[in-house]
């Protein structure tokens, strides 16, 4: 694409004043896509934004992008449309976990089986925001929220497991005070044929602050997130001095040196194994809590086996014009 | 034995009764194969030039135990040497496969009309499980009809018993005996089935043979029995010369969307979840990808909307089908499409409601579903084809008007059109009306997305794709040009009020009503969609005997053609005939209060007789 103008992140804001709160996660969601869009290859005009409802779902009108906004919880639906009608587009999705994951859950796994190429990004703050503080589906056990005054008592998803559930084969989690790592998640998503599921683990700052500050904040993250990368030992800690490894029933997090562990022992990431085994017990894994590409398994996506099979029928078909169907078979003169 | 309504001519050089048309029944358990028996043989009586229309009755069950009434299945053909409008009311010939098709099906054979029965099934196990306490072939309750008691079951398995099939295999051929009998006494020639068969069964060589062997049998049968009264034949009828073919509702549909999206030049786009009775449309549709058809089938209903909706933004003629029950489950959708202003045609094959309500039965009472079913002030496009053949028409006019004035339109066939079948004298493409689908705007153009066409207010189609044209929508109020997000008062109203205009302003490009049988006078009757056949047959009759009688039907529902009023102003008595309680009453009542409106309805799943409209007509016409 030796004619692709050289954009930078200017070229992806629109002229609309962003209204999220002051301090939202949101912000860095939207400045990291911004960031990662001119590091993708394509040209604007192929980049299409669809959300649902919710807080998450103004992110198209911020993108000088085309967009649309959708109804709740349907951005999926509405996405696969827009990608079948026209495969060349470059097609997100940007959902919360209200949106995607309640009144859309049905949308979002079948997305997901199918392995359409489109990017979900899945903002997932365990609140409902726009509707002023309910519960979500991702909520905790006991989280107190307005609809759940003495604690909430819906066990919640989570959402990683789903995805691998879906035979999804592009899962991604990155928290939003990171925008350098989720700008590069954004750039491997987009690259990634078939469906990419990336969640972001968004602080909302009106209804549940706070919410991943025990394992996301600054000054806690290196002790208690596991970057992975692919081809690379599952290390983590400030001095890199623990480590994951399988225990014969499950992962676990080691130290280094203590009871005979030496590096050996520690679990290499392998992001493209097509069994999801690893994949799944690593989306369950609460300490440390993985981060970055999970799983990026290249299949046959949705729209390609539509393609192969309409290109064949279309070698095959006796009928060129509709023409020729009208008229064909048992016909009669009056 | 034929009453006046049929013409009987005694042809001395072929010894056969001569009538303008008749109507037969053929009634079995559902997996007897009465569909097919009765498509074959409306099927070789089209290729012989009869007009004729079809009726499939069949049960919700696949397959329901046998020989239970609520398995029995039917299948109603109306040929004619006239033009034939319906499937027709009362059954000349009956032929019931088992005492349970006897009991629910012979109330429709008028007296002194045929019934040919099976009469190995009437068991006295099957008799009970048909709720009879007596035989009803034996004592007489069945009052004056020709019974005509065959031995089907024995006489197939007799003509094939050196085959060497299995029980089964052997009794699914019994509806070959039935159809080989009523063959000759229309004098319809076999060769047409036997090539189907030889299609269907052309594989399994022993299954062909049988299933030609067991239809000669019956024809042979009919031929050197006595007990026959004698054999009719139905003239072909005078119809348009052209090229036909026998279609139904629901593919004529189909075909219609292929035809619209050649001719626009645009990828044809379904989003669908499958229900009965639209299911058939996907089916169609998902055999032509070879056109570049796009058939997506969803997760559910809101999914089939949605994607298309999705198709449409990205440049698609953009389709979704349904029934009643998932038209309600697409209700915000289409809201969404009417805030976005996107071409999208909706397919409503109505049935029996409300709730999951009579799916295989055929109602007409989703129409204030479709005019006013969603949130907000929401006008939608609304039209209805009238009959099998012009659902191809109507489904190249919904893409039309969609694909023109940048909005979602509302097709509303029902289950009695969708799968009754009739000869369509087939459309060349080069006869279709030119569609001219809204402009993308020019490149360099100043543009905005809620830019519109003076005079129709459709607006203007920029897609995902095309440089410098980058934009937003969604459900939110729109700014009026720009496409902003705008919760301002004055603008709101000003945008309900523009989408309100934009759908009437429709008004200006479609036609004008047509009235048949009496322009002017005593009694306007008015019917819309699938009813057309019965209203106009009824009408009809009248009119030729003399009376002051026409007939106003509708295709066009929202809005309607710009003559309706003056229509309607013509006559002293208009009276409002559909399959519902009421509802385009109501409708025309709102939008004309001036006129007094009299209505005649039914919801019993069926479509009207012709019968029951000519005796209210003929009451409305006598009352002062």
């Amino acid at each position: 694409m030796s004619d692709l103008p050289n954009y930078t992140f200017k070229d992806f804001a629109s002229d609309q004043e962003v209204r999220w709160c002051p301090g939202c996660g949101d912000y860095v969601i939207l400045r990291a896509m911004q960031k990662a869009l001119p590091m993708m290859g394509r040209r604007k005009e192929e980049f299409v934004f669809v959300s649902g409802i919710g807080c998450s779902s103004r992110f198209p009108y911020y993108m000088e992008t085309y967009g649309f906004h959708g109804i709740h919880g349907r951005a999926p639906a509405i996405a696969t449309g827009v990608k079948l009608a026209n495969p060349k587009l470059s097609v997100w999705v940007i959902t919360g976990d209200g949106d995607g994951l309640a009144i859309g859950g049905n949308h979002m796994i079948h997305a997901i089986r199918r392995n359409v190429d489109l990017n979900i990004v899945l903002f997932n703050n365990k609140i409902y925001g726009l509707t002023k503080g309910q519960f979500s589906p991702t909520s905790d056990i006991g989280q107190k929220t307005k609809s759940s005054p003495y604690g909430n008592t819906q066990p919640p998803f989570n959402f990683g497991e789903l995805v691998m559930g879906s035979a999804g084969q592009f899962y991604a989690r990155v928290p939003d005070n990171n925008p350098n790592d989720m700008a590069d998640i954004f750039v491997a998503a987009e690259k990634h044929q078939g469906t990419s599921v990336v969640e972001v683990l968004q602080n909302c700052v009106i209804f549940n602050d706070g919410a991943f500050d025990a394992v996301v904040d600054k000054s806690v993250r290196e002790d208690m997130l596991l970057y992975l990368k692919h081809g690379e030992k599952m290390l983590f800690g400030k001095e890199k001095s623990k480590g994951v490894r399988f225990n014969g029933r499950q992962l676990e997090a080691v130290t280094l040196g203590e009871n005979g562990i030496t590096e050996a022992d520690i679990l290499v990431h392998d992001a493209t194994d097509p069994n999801p085994s690893m994949h799944f017990m690593l989306t369950q894994l609460q300490y440390p809590l993985p981060v970055g590409i999970v799983r990026s398994v290249e299949v046959p996506t949705f729209e390609e086996r539509v393609a192969v099979q309409v290109k064949n029928l279309k070698e095959r078909s006796k009928y060129k014009k509709v023409d020729d169907l009208l008229f064909s078979g048992e016909t009669y003169q009056v | 034995m034929f009453d006046d309504g049929q013409t009987v001519v005694d042809d001395q050089a072929t010894s056969k009764i001569k009538l303008d048309h008749v109507v037969i029944r053929f009634a079995g358990d559902s997996g007897d194969g009465m569909q097919l028996t009765g498509s074959q043989f409306s099927d070789t009586s089209a290729m012989l030039g009869n007009d004729i229309a079809t009726f499939p009755n069949y049960p919700a069950e696949i397959r329901a135990p046998e020989g239970s009434i609520y398995g029995v299945s039917g299948f109603q053909v109306h040929i004619g040497e006239v033009e034939i409008s319906t499937p027709g009311d009362d059954v000349d010939v009956l032929v019931a496969m088992n005492p349970a098709a006897l009991k629910t099906n012979h109330s429709a054979v008028q007296a002194g009309k045929m019934i040919i029965v099976d009469v190995d099934e009437f068991t006295a196990k099957n008799l009970t499980k048909a709720g009879y306490a007596q035989n009803p072939l034996e004592d007489g309750s069945l009052g004056s009809h020709v019974i005509i008691k065959a031995p089907i079951t024995q006489l197939s398995r007799e003509a094939i018993k050196d085959i060497g099939l299995d029980n089964t295999s052997m009794n699914r051929t019994r509806n070959m005996f039935a159809l080989g009998m009523v063959f000759w006494m229309f004098s319809r020639p076999l060769d047409y089935t036997i090539k189907f068969l030889e299609k269907k069964f052309g594989h399994k060589p022993n299954i062909f043979e049988a299933n030609v062997k067991v239809l000669k049998a019956g024809y042979h049968y009919a031929e050197t029995l006595e007990l026959l009264p004698s054999a009719f034949t139905v003239l072909p009828a005078k119809m348009t010369g052209g090229t036909y073919r026998i279609i139904m509702g629901n593919t004529a549909i189909a075909w219609g969307l292929l035809a619209a999206a050649e001719k626009s030049g645009k990828q044809l786009f379904l989003g669908s979840y499958p229900i009965t009775p639209a299911s058939d449309i996907l089916h169609e549709l998902s055999e032509h990808q070879h056109f570049g058809v796009v058939t997506f089938q969803a997760e559910d209903e809101i999914a089939g909307i949605g994607s298309a909706i999705g198709a449409a933004f990205a440049g698609d003629l953009a389709i979704t089908t349904t029934s009643g029950p998932g038209l309600a489950l697409k209700s915000e959708a289409i809201g969404l499409a009417v805030m976005t202003e996107l071409p999208l045609v909706i397919v409503d094959v109505q049935r029996g409601g409300p709730s999951t309500g009579l799916p295989t039965k055929t109602e007409q009472a989703d129409l204030l579903q479709a005019m006013y079913g969603r949130n907000g002030e929401c006008p939608v496009i609304v039209v209805a084809p009238s009959s099998p053949a012009n659902c191809f028409d109507f489904a190249y006019e919904a893409s039309r008007l969609a694909l023109e004035h940048m909005t979602p339109v509302i097709l509303l066939s029902d289950g009695y059109i969708a799968n009754g079948s009739a000869p369509w004298r087939i459309r060349s493409m080069a006869d279709m009306p030119p569609i001219t689908p809204a402009r993308s705007p020019e490149p360099g153009a100043e543009w905005m997305p809620y830019l519109r066409d003076p005079q129709s207010l459709a607006r203007q189609w920029a897609l995902p794709g095309t440089p410098g044209f980058e934009h937003r929508i969604g459900g939110l109020e729109k700014e009026d040009m720009t496409g902003h997000i705008s919760y301002d008062p004055e603008n709101h109203e000003h945008m309900v009020k523009l989408r309100a205009e934009k759908v009437q302003r429709v008004e200006n490009y479609i036609p004008e009503l047509q009235v048949d049988g009496a322009e002017s006078g005593d009694l306007l009757v008015v019917g819309w969609g699938g009813t057309y056949g019965s209203l106009l047959t009824a009408v009809k009759s009248l009119h030729e005997e003399g009376r002051s009688i026409g007939l106003a039907h509708f295709n066009y529902l929202n809005p309607m053609p710009r003559n309706t009023r003056e229509v309607l102003s013509r006559f002293k008595k208009i009276a409002v005939c559909e399959l519902n309680l009421g509802q385009f009453a109501t409708l025309l009542r709102s939008k004309f209060p001036e006129f007094q409106y009299l209505q005649f309805n039914k919801v019993q799943g069926l479509p009207f007789t012709v019968l029951e409209l000519n005796n209210h007509f003929l009451h409305l016409l006598a009352k002062p």
